[in-house]
């Protein structure tokens, strides 16, 4: 593979396990390992699955100010969502905007003590922290963070898991954040993911990745898990790609994501708008969109994939829209599929149409998610 | 019983003047575990190269040629409840499709298993 490709922390280790690494956002990643992307996607359903996700972009937001306070506001003028009152040991999900409304990145926001977390996108971390950086440099300092590893534990065992590794993570609940060791690592865990299972996210110093690794690898009911099946559980868990399901082109009120807008930052609210695109965004809160993100379940068992055409009519004459993601979704038990269609088609229940090799396969737009959440509240 | 490879990882046995297609299982192996499998409509004619069925792993889905000439005369309607039985048992159980061969010359230019066994490595 090619030199220009990084490497996690975990690289040897994924060998180790028979991983089958392919070439993902610059870095060399394992899309599956032996058991294949069914099985890891199964096993993460009724067990717990580890995740490298250390290629994802980690960095510190602090305020030259010091004060934290200040930080959280300097970064409500980059994203949508209320960050001042994130609470310490508290995670939020947002997104940065442009001028039009787009979406420049997706993006966990975490509080501990006096710190901001960011995660972002591998493909968008170095655009991203340059933005923030450019944007917010006058009141903030970006301190990316490259030799921070990232590792998921998903599933409904990984509570268990986690708390017999670290007694205090028994104690999270989904969207908090906390600070503790896992088999002598310093880690600061999250207990969220982006399968829709309960879970954590674990980022430790990249020297400590492996150990923290082989600890959890070592428990009886954890087995690793690739990007492939990464891929299949969000798609299930209603969750949206960055570049396939939102990006540039889409707002976050077309993407079906105003949930992660707070009061405070909509119109009337007490520090409403003041972000990029805030007039188009709140605009369509209140004025509603021309097209929506929804899910769509196809009937039969063949997958539509991003791109796919969907149709109001079975002769494929009236297009309403189309799929941004798809595949079959294992645990869903058929064909998974997210897209935009006209906001007149996007009521959960209406029948479309969704073109598959010159054919016009009958299909539903679905409630997300596919599969109900485990999440631990 | 002769069976013939192609250099896009499918085999072909020939009975009689039908020929039983399915993929290899280096080609079952690359793709991972298949979720759906299905062929060209029975009466279908296809050209050689033409795609006469498709199979779609969890991540894409890849055409299967016809190895030869011919008109589509079944599917093995097994994989459509079990798609997998392809990555189980790629050279039997999990055949594909059936063609009748329209030009038994094409035959000769096709891999043996030496040949094919070198393609790969």
């Amino acid at each position: 593979m090619s030199d220009s490709l990084l490497r996690t922390p975990l690289y040897d280790l994924h060998l180790s396990l028979g991983g089958r690494m392919v070439p993902f956002a610059g870095y060399e990643m394992p899309v599956q390992y032996r058991a294949g992307v069914m099985a890891e996607h199964q096993h993460t359903r009724t067990a717990a699955g580890l995740f490298d996700v250390s290629h994802m972009g980690q960095a510190h937001l602090h305020a030259r100010s010091g004060r934290v306070e200040d930080a959280a506001l300097a970064l409500e003028r980059l994203v949508p969502a209320d960050i001042l009152s994130l609470k310490t040991g508290r995670q939020r999900y947002t997104q940065l905007t442009d001028g039009k409304g787009g979406i420049l990145d997706d993006l966990m926001v975490s509080r501990l003590g006096d710190t901001l977390i960011l995660v972002v996108n591998a493909a968008c971390k170095d655009a991203d922290l340059a933005h923030i950086a450019a944007t917010l440099g006058e009141d903030c300092i970006v301190e990316p963070l490259p030799d921070r590893a990232l590792i998921a534990l998903q599933g409904p065992q990984a509570g268990a898991v986690l708390a017999r590794l670290a007694p205090a993570s028994a104690d999270m609940r989904f969207m908090d954040v906390a600070a503790f060791e896992v088999a002598g690592v310093p880690c600061v865990a999250s207990r969220s993911g982006y399968t829709g299972e309960d879970g954590f996210e674990l980022g430790m110093a990249a020297d400590g990745a492996v150990r923290v690794a082989e600890a959890l690898l070592a428990e009886p009911e954890v087995a690793p898990a690739g990007l492939g099946a990464r891929d299949s559980l969000r798609l299930e868990a209603g969750l949206c790609l960055y570049g396939s399901d939102i990006d540039r082109e889409t707002t976050p009120v077309e993407g079906a994501l105003e949930w992660s807008i707070q009061k405070s930052r909509r119109a009337s609210g007490a520090r409403a708008g003041g972000f990029p695109g805030a007039d188009i965004i709140l605009g369509q809160i209140e004025g509603g969109v021309s097209r929506r993100r929804v899910g769509i379940a196809v009937e039969g068992r063949a997958p539509v994939r991003g791109g796919a055409r969907l149709f109001a009519d079975e002769a494929g004459t009236q297009p309403v829209g189309h799929v941004t993601s798809g595949a079959f979704g294992p645990t869903f038990g058929g064909p998974a599929a997210m897209g935009y269609v006209e906001t007149a088609f996007a009521a959960t229940g209406t029948p479309l149409f969704a073109e598959l090799r010159g054919r016009y396969l009958p299909a539903t737009v679905a409630a997300l998610p596919f599969v109900a959440p485990g999440f631990k509240r | 019983m002769t069976v013939y490879y192609t250099k896009e990882h499918e085999w072909l046995r020939v009975e009689g003047d039908v020929a039983v297609v399915g993929i290899t299982a280096h080609a079952a192996e690359e793709l991972g575990e298949l979720v759906f499998v299905e062929a060209k409509d029975e009466g279908t004619e296809v050209a050689q190269g033409d795609s006469a069925a498709v199979v779609e792993s969890v991540k894409a889905a890849s055409d299967i040629y016809a190895p030869v000439s011919g008109t589509v005369v079944g599917f093995n309607t097994a994989l459509s409840d079990d798609p997998s039985l392809v990555n189980r048992d790629p050279e039997a159980e999990g055949w594909i499709l059936k063609l009748r061969i329209a030009d038994a010359g094409q035959l000769a230019a096709l891999l043996d298993a030496d040949g094919y066994a070198a393609l790969i490595g």
